[in-house]
This record gives C-alpha cells, sequence and structure tokens, in this order.
C-alpha cells in the first residue's frame, strides 16, 4: 500500500483544510478511503453515533498536484484508512501558507498519514515540518461496511434554503426542544415544526423549489408519480444531529437539497464543485 | 513608593502583567534600587518569571532609602488594570503606581484622555521574597532568536500541548511535541519541525542533547517578545537543567525559567530522532512502501539527532516530596533577608522545581544534588520551623 499526494496551489490547500475542517466538525472519527480518482471521508451509521452517517467524496485531481498511490491490491485498488479528521484539519490548518504539502502514508510507531509541508523562511532553506496523524488501517474483509449510499425511496426532494438562514432557525428551536419535525412537498414548501408542553413555533418556508430528479432518481420511477404535490412528507429528528450538520458548514454549496422519507430518514446532499456531501438523519420513532 | 510610567511603556508593563499570568495566579512586586520587579511562579514551582524595570524605563521612580517591601496580588486584579492593551493603548497618558503602606493597598491610577482618572485600590499580602537564582553563563548552549520565528514555530503545535522538546547540533534544532506515555503514543499526532543555525542571530551549541519543557509557560514569554520585538535569548544545558529564556533592552530585563525533564527519562524512549526527515526530503515515496502492517522503520536520510549520553542516574531517581518542598520555601524566607544592594545571586536555587504533569518517578526536580546549595545544613532544621 502506498499513498503520496502533494499540493502546491494555495487556493487548493486551502479548500482540502476547509473540507475536512467540515467533516472534523461532523464526526471524531471517520473512515478515509482512497481510490486512484478520488477521496472519501465516510461514517456508516452505527447505534454509537445515532445512525448518523455521512459520503463526502472529494475528486482528486481537483486538489492535489500530484497524486500516486497502490491500493492493497491490484484487483483490490484502495486503500480504507480510520483516522481523526480533527487531527488532520488541525495538522492542514497551521501550514496554510506552506510552498507545498505532501501527505503520505507512512509506518512510524503505527500507521501514520504524514503532512510534510515545506515553510518559507527568511534564511536560505525553507523549514520543513512533520505532522504524523495516526491512522488505523481497515482490513478489506471490512471495506463492505463502507460502501456508497444507495439513494433512498424517498417521498419528497426539496432545495434547502440558505443554510445560514437554516442555522439561525435551527439554533433558535434547539433552546426549546430535543425534537424537530421537518416536513416538505414538492410544491417548494418546508416546515420546521417544533412542539412541547408549553409552546409549539413553526417556520415555513416558500418557493424553495423542487429538484428535478426525473425517472433515475427513485427507485418506484420518481416522485412525481406520487400524486398530490401538496402532500407533505415529514420526518421528526434529533434536532442536534441537523444542528451538528449546520454548524459545520463553512461554505455555501452551489446546489443544497433535501430529501425525505416519510418517517424514516432525512437524507441531505450538499453538492459543490469538486466536493459531494451526503448526510443521513434517521427519524426518531 | 511613586512610580510613573507613561506613555508606550504603559503597555509594556501591561504586556508584562499578561504574560507572567501566564505563570502562576499571583504577581510578587518587589520595588528595588536597581528598578521594579514583578514576578510570578507556579503552583508546581516548575516554572518562575520575572521582569525587572529599571528606573529609566519610569518617568518618576522614587521609593523611600532602605525600603524594604515586597508583596503579593491576585494576578487577575492587576490584569484588570491592563486589560485590553489596544485601548490602553490609545486612551493611557500615564500610569501611577502609589504604596499604601497603612491600607496594605497598591494604587494604580490610569491618567487617561479628557481628564478621565480610573483608579484602581488592589489590596496585597505581605509575602516572602520570591527569586529563583539561575546561572546563564554556566549553560552550554546559548542561542538567540526574532521572537518572529519562535512564534512561526510554536504555531503548529496544538495550544493544548504540554511539553515540547528541543534537540541540538551544531547546525540545527529539531522542535517536537513530547508524548508521555506509551498509550498516547498511537493517538497523538506527532509534529516536528527544523529551525538551521542561520535562522537565529546567534547560535552556540557546545552540547548535542535534548531538552523537554512546557510549551504554556514559553508562550508567555513569546507574547511579551512578540509584543516589544525583542529577540529572545535561551540558555540551555543539560536535561534536568532549568532552562532560562531572557528579554533584554537598557531598561528591562525579563527572565523565564523552567523545569525541564531530567535525563533517565530520555533512556526509556527508542531513538525517535530516526524516524522524521530533517533535510529536504528527495522524493520519499518508494521509502514509504507500506505493506500490510509488516513494515520496517522509515529510516531517515539526514542523520537525526543525538541523544547525549545520559549521565549517572543515581543522582535522578527520587521522586519529588511535597514536604520538601515547603521546606525549601521557608529557607527561601529566612535569605530574603539579603543585602538589597547586591545583585541578585545568580546561582540557581533549584530546589523549587518539582513536577509539571503528576508526579511519576521518572520525572524528578533533583538536579541540586549536583549544584552548590545555599544554606544547606540549615534544611534540617527549618523542617521544625515550617
Amino acid at each position: 500500500m502506498k499513498f503520496r499526494g502533494k499540493i502546491i496551489d494555495v487556493a487548493c490547500l486551502n479548500h482540502f483544510t476547509r473540507v475536512v475542517t467540515t467533516i472534523s466538525k461532523l464526526t471524531k472519527t471517520c473512515v478515509l478511503r482512497l481510490t486512484p480518482d478520488n477521496l472519501f471521508f465516510i461514517l456508516s451509521g452505527k447505534v454509537t453515533n445515532g445512525g448518523v452517517s455521512m459520503w463526502c467524496e472529494l475528486l482528486q485531481n481537483n486538489f492535489f498536484d500530484e497524486y500516486q498511490m497502490e491500493g492493497v491490491s491490484s484487483e483490490f485498488n484502495q486503500i480504507c484508512l480510520e483516522v481523526s479528521p480533527e487531527n488532520l484539519s488541525r495538522a492542514l490548518r497551521t501550514v496554510q501558507c506552506a510552498k507545498s504539502v505532501k501527505i503520505k502514508l507512512t509506518k512510524k510507531h503505527c500507521a501514520c498519514l504524514t503532512v510534510a509541508a515545506e515553510l518559507p523562511t527568511l534564511s536560505s532553506a525553507s523549514r520543513v515540518v512533520t505532522h504524523d496523524v495516526p491512522v488505523e488501517v481497515i482490513p478489506r474483509r471490512l471495506w463492505q461496511e463502507f460502501k456508497e449510499p444507495v439513494m433512498p425511496d424517498f417521498d419528497v426532494s426539496i432545495y434547502l434554503p440558505p443554510l445560514k438562514m437554516l442555522k439561525n432557525v435551527v439554533d433558535r428551536m434547539k433552546n426549546l426542544s430535543n425534537f424537530l419535525v421537518i416536513e416538505a412537498n414538492m410544491n417548494g414548501e418546508m416546515n420546521l415544526k417544533i412542539q412541547t408542553d408549553l409552546v409549539s413555533v413553526s417556520t415555513h418556508f416558500k418557493d424553495l423549489g423542487n429538484p428535478p430528479w426525473g425517472e433515475d432518481a427513485s427507485q418506484d420511477g420518481g416522485p412525481s408519480q406520487r400524486g398530490d404535490p401538496e402532500l407533505l412528507a415529514e420526518a421528526t429528528v434529533d434536532i442536534r444531529k441537523l444542528q451538528q450538520f449546520l454548524v459545520g458548514q463553512q461554505v455555501n454549496p452551489s446546489k443544497a437539497m433535501c430529501n425525505i422519507v416519510h418517517q424514516n430518514v432525512v437524507h441531505l446532499i450538499l453538492l459543490h464543485e469538486d466536493v459531494s456531501l451526503q448526510y443521513f438523519i434517521p427519524a426518531v420513532a | 513608593m511613586q512610580c510613573v510610567v507613561t506613555g508606550g511603556n504603559v503597555k509594556v508593563l501591561g504586556k508584562a502583567v499578561h504574560s507572567l499570568s501566564r505563570i502562576g495566579d499571583e504577581l510578587y512586586v518587589e520595588p528595588q534600587e536597581e528598578g521594579l520587579a514583578l514576578r510570578s511562579v507556579n503552583s508546581s514551582r516548575s516554572a518562575y518569571a520575572s521582569f525587572l524595570f529599571a528606573p529609566l524605563f519610569f518617568s518618576r521612580y522614587s521609593i523611600p532609602r532602605g525600603l524594604n517591601f515586597r508583596c503579593k496580588l491576585a494576578i487577575k486584579s492587576v490584569q484588570t488594570v491592563f486589560r485590553s492593551l489596544a485601548t490602553l493603548e490609545k486612551t493611557v497618558e500615564k500610569c501611577h503606581i502609589g504604596l499604601d503602606e497603612q491600607k496594605d493597598r497598591l494604587t494604580f491610577t490610569l491618567h487617561c484622555k479628557h481628564g478621565l482618572l480610573k483608579t484602581h485600590n488592589l489590596s496585597y499580602q505581605d509575602s516572602e521574597s520570591l527569586e529563583a537564582v539561575f546561572d546563564k553563563d554556566s549553560c552550554a548552549n546559548v542561542f538567540r532568536a526574532q521572537p518572529r520565528v519562535l512564534v512561526d514555530t510554536v504555531v503548529h503545535f496544538p495550544t493544548s500541548l504540554e511539553e515540547v522538546t528541543l534537540t541540538l547540533s551544531d547546525e540545527r534544532m529539531w522542535v517536537r511535541n513530547h508524548v508521555e506515555d506509551e498509550a498516547e503514543r498511537s493517538k497523538a499526532v506527532l509534529t516536528e519541525l527544523c529551525l538551521a543555525a542561520d535562522e537565529f542571530d546567534h547560535f552556540d551549541i557546545k552540547l548535542h542533547n535534548s531538552i523537554t519543557f512546557c510549551l504554556k509557560e514559553f508562550r508567555g514569554l513569546l507574547l511579551f517578545a512578540e509584543s516589544t520585538g525583542l529577540p529572545v535569548t535561551m540558555y540551555l544545558d543539560e536535561p534536568g537543567s532549568p532552562v532560562v529564556l531572557s528579554v533584554t533592552d537598557s531598561v528591562l530585563e525579563g527572565n523565564f525559567v523552567l523545569a525541564t525533564l531530567s535525563d533517565d527519562h530520555y533512556l526509556r524512549q527508542s531513538n525517535r530522532g530516526a524516524d522524521a526527515e530533517q533535510t529536504r526530503p528527495p522524493d520519499d515515496f518508494m521509502n514509504d512502501d507500506m505493506d500490510a502492517y509488516l513494515i520496517a522503520m522509515d529510516s531517515s536520510v539526514a542523520p537525526g539527532p543525538s541523544t547525549a549520553d545520559p549521565p549517572s542516574l543515581a543522582a535522578f531517581r527520587k521522586p519529588p516530596a511535597p514536604n520538601y518542598r515547603t521546606r525549601t520555601y521557608s529557607e527561601e524566607e529566612e535569605d530574603g533577608e539579603e543585602d538589597p544592594e547586591r545583585p541578585p545571586d545568580k546561582k540557581f536555587r533549584s530546589l523549587f522545581f518539582g513536577s509539571v504533569l503528576p508526579p511519576s518517578p521518572r520525572r524528578s526536580s533533583q538536579p541540586f544534588t549536583t549544584q552548590e546549595v545555599l544554606a544547606s545544613d540549615s534544611e534540617e532544621d527549618e523542617a521544625e520551623a515550617d
């Protein structure tokens, strides 16, 4: 197994760092999967993280000027590592002014992702800083846990309102209740509702628009076949999970969508130019 | 006692106070003929800092002849006087420090623009003399750097990091974080960087060794150095001997004395120096061949830092005994009455320096067994007087 990537462009380094930082706000540990064309940050839904799962896909070409990898074998040309994104994010954040940053898989006292940066200095030689981020190699037999999630058979798919606005609403609601109802319909309407013994609050969004998934989206042939576009699908989720997702977002995505499977799961999709992030929040009973 | 600080020096004084707050919770104030001394020490006595402001630092510095006064204040209250240094700079014209012995108060009066007067009356407690004695001249390794170089170095280490190790050779200094136990190693990020001799204003290394000390207090000094732009001089010696950091100019002198890990600790560590690439690494992709958990240690291209031959261990094994420290503290009291005109004793009264982290047998505070101790015979007598 070998991996070596090099980033020279400052903007790419910045962008990559921001992605890793966003991931670090969503989870304490995750799986980094490396293939010849992509990097994936994966969190598989388990009871321990409240059933939340995440899939973040990056095109390596958009970030790395040099990228070489050799997987476990030629048949399975991938590497799966368990890593703490916070460690990686911190290491990257300190080297934003570097002339170049290399990320490689190394073995020190244990398997590590080494971030080696060349920093500009006033003297003749440049300074090299290395951060050895410990990782754990995930054996091939466990790889099936980290496959790309299947698009759920959603009842409603809708564009999200601006994330900042959403975050403000959710932040306020969090003070009142632990559970939030997200409901939306195929007519561009979305409501966020909370209910306690003393008070109920709901925020209504209109004219959000619905993504045109077409026939290849849902397995049933498309939500347009479900009839009444006014019909609301809803799911009740733990508000903290939604808040955690929103807190981490640092850049406005080009597209932000939400798919709801009625009383089952909320599937959030954020698309940036070269990064896509999917986040699944299960509905509470 | 009347001291008046004007103009930009108010900010310098404030910065010194904030810097000292990184060391301990109490500020020891001692006006002397050679200047006003502000000092602090941490609770485990493993870090000490002192600033001496010469009379010329003040626009007025008058202390009664023969004044033998020292006190301590809660450092947080002094920090309140100098809160918001940016505003201080813009609005404060002068700062007057006065002593009211009858009411046990130090009065800080800030004369601000538009005739505004802010008066802070801070109560003090009488205190013993606090002075670590150290000998910079006997240190084997000395170097001096602009604060920017050091700030750019520590920025790579997380603020939560406890300790950092400096490894010295003729032309280079490696800086890396120190991880205490084996269990942490597999989880902690190990950061390492290398500074070349030509990044320093002065780099005089006689002894190749590795020194480990606490980063938090080091950052405290850098806070002051960076804001005043004064170069930092570091004096290092054997592991276990304290490291001294100094900033000086014509009207002030600041010294931070930090305890270091003693030598027996280094025997336990495998030679980590080998596993980092010290110089500009050539294309090292091939060296990073990693095969299903069966990898030999990544061997470095350039020679790694050397670890010094440990001196005899016998002296360093004793675990720190808390009551021992209290004994020495009262010894201080005894010696506090020394003639203020004599320049401060430079021999290190190293009895302070205990463990930074929870006591472990490896870490010892016993370098003094090899150094001359003042009034050593009186220790036993002091035990009862405690």
